[in-house]
């Protein structure tokens, strides 16, 4: 069985060819009630690439996703994201550039008054003038992408915790964004789910190409990602051998005290002489 | 517990009345700036309107009754007991219609605005519809103003009605006075004035509970000890603020048009 693909929304200027990258951080800085969380936060994201953010709670992870939608405006510095300045921009023009970005928050954020197939097609009834036919056939194919079909007429109380980001990561791609953002997409799940959420952000990198930030404290979820890759014949994700691992397009960035202190690849990451670093990955 | 100190107070609630202006200006803003969302505007309007109608009634019903009851006590020493309808139709179409089914409708909906809107803060749902391009104020707080003024004008309309029907049956069946001398006197006492004053208070107290209860839910912070606290506030806040402005429009109102 092949993997399904997303059908490619024409309204979306492709621009996948520009090897310009898509979201730049530079030297960003946000504190809270007197509490400085970021600190001169500088890192880039190239095109197709995934990285992965670690930190402990309160490290501002979270923060940083939020930063690069424009929800929240930082303190100094300044963000690019698919080359507009996001610290620079009027809210109503961010809702224009948001429209090319996915987002998946960390408990899902599914509208609880509307059902899965509202939920998943909130985009696409928003923009107006899209059939009603066609709507339904987008949400299914995104659905059927994720696995879930079958639940397009049930509230997000009736689903389990894995379907929920499920679903909001079939929200996010219904539009084929150029960006996806994922908030602890795994978090408080067990692992048999863990790991499929694991395998749909992995498909969604390799059949699609998609630029992705992903924030998380599971390491195993990243090492995963860094050594698995999705078999389009199969359907399934699959182990590279160890030799292949540096061609996965996937970085990973450690925040500490507000600042980076790792940017790199898992090569480097594994032989970093950090002792907070080796510590954190042991 | 710990002390506030005065300033500090002082300046919050500077800072809170100058985000609630902002906050207004930007939901009436958005009545003439598109998308408009009238399809939530009709389901907020059945919601607020239709589901505020048995209290709106029952309450109108019971004032009336009273309003009789009472003003026909003190009708009796003068021997004016017939003057009841005049009495209730002034009382329920000026005053009592607008404030008593305002503060109902602020009971009811500001606290069911603050608590929806501030479950959907804590629980990231206004957060998502920003990321997924679409503008809360614009998709949740206006459509809920505008329902909320127009709803309120219709429910006093009927609130008045129901009151005056609740001094008529205290009037038959208590005081035996004739129901067309009742109908004759309470419509003839009202003039244009009475009646604009009395029609023009729900449109502000609409605006008010709306607006109040949007303000709260979308400034909800703290989890759902965080929502029931903003559904407590936007309910004592509209309250508060519809009598305070009932007393300063009444007033505003008499000298303007010259009411008696």
């Amino acid at each position: 069985m092949s993997a399904p693909t997303l059908p490619i929304d024409s309204t979306v200027p492709n621009t996948r060819e520009d090897s310009s990258p898509v979201i730049v951080f530079e030297d960003v800085a946000i504190s809270f009630s007197g509490n400085e969380v970021l600190r001169g936060v500088s890192f880039r994201l190239a095109r197709g690439e995934t990285k992965a953010i670690f930190g402990v709670a309160g490290s501002g992870k979270s923060l940083i996703l939020k930063l690069a939608l424009g929800l929240i405006r930082p303190d100094s510095g300044r963000i690019v994201v698919l080359g507009e300045d996001v610290t620079q921009m009027r809210e109503n023009d961010l809702f224009k550039l948001r429209g090319k970005v996915g987002m998946v928050f960390q408990e899902s954020a599914l509208f609880d008054s509307l059902t899965v197939r509202e939920n998943v097609a909130y985009r696409l009834m928003e923009e107006h003038g899209i059939y009603d036919e066609d709507i339904d056939r987008r949400v299914l194919e995104v659905l059927h992408f994720v696995e879930l079909e079958h639940t397009v007429d049930l509230n997000p109380s009736e689903l389990s915790g894995g379907m929920r980001r499920r679903v909001a990561i079939a929200r996010a791609l219904i539009t084929q964004p150029e960006l996806l953002l994922y908030d602890s997409p795994t978090g408080g799940l067990d692992p048999v789910t863990s790991n499929t959420i694991i395998e749909l952000i992995v498909k969604q990198r390799d059949v699609n190409k998609t630029s992705a930030l992903l924030v998380t404290h599971r390491l195993q979820d990243a090492f995963t990602m860094a050594t698995h890759q999705f078999d389009k014949q199969t359907n399934r994700m699959v182990a590279l051998p160890p030799g292949q691992h540096c061609d996965v397009p996937i970085s990973f960035l450690i925040l500490r005290d507000g600042k980076i202190i790792f940017d790199g690849d898992l090569q480097t990451l594994c032989r970093s002489e950090d002792e907070y670093i080796r510590e954190y990955i042991s | 517990m710990e002390l506030t100190s005065p300033t500090y107070l002082a300046k919050e609630t500077i800072q809170t009345v100058q985000d609630y202006a902002l906050f207004c200006v930007q939901a009436v803003a958005n009545v003439f700036r598109k998308p408009l969302y009238l399809a939530d505007m009709v389901r907020q309007a059945d919601s607020i309107g239709v589901g505020s109608l048995p209290i709106v009634v029952l309450t109108g019903f019971f004032t009336g009754a009273v309003l009789a009851v009472q003003a026909s006590n003190t009708l009796e020493r003068f021997g004016s007991v017939t003057l009841v309808g005049q009495l209730v139709s002034l009382s329920m179409v000026r005053e009592l219609g607008p404030v008593l089914t305002s503060l109902m409708v602020a009971g009811r909906n500001s606290s069911g605005m603050a608590s929806e809107l501030g479950s959907m803060i804590v629980s990231e749902q206004i957060d998502a519809m920003r990321a997924l391009g679409t503008d809360p104020m614009k998709k949740l707080v206006t459509p809920r103003v505008v329902s909320t003024v127009f709803m309120l004008f219709f429910l006093t309309i009927i609130s008045d009605l129901v009151g005056l029907t609740g001094g008529l049956f205290i009037a038959k069946v208590l005081l035996r006075l004739d129901a067309r001398q009742y109908w004759y006197n309470a419509w003839q006492t009202l003039v244009f004035q009475d009646v604009f004053m009395g029609l023009l208070k729900p449109v502000l107290f609409g605006f008010i509970i709306a607006t109040i209860g949007c303000f709260y839910g979308m400034n909800a912070r703290g989890g759902t000890q965080g929502v029931g606290r903003a559904t407590t506030q936007a309910v004592v806040a509209a309250s508060v603020l519809i009598l305070a402005f009932d007393l300063f429009i009444t007033r505003f109102l008499m000298i303007t048009l010259a009411l008696n």
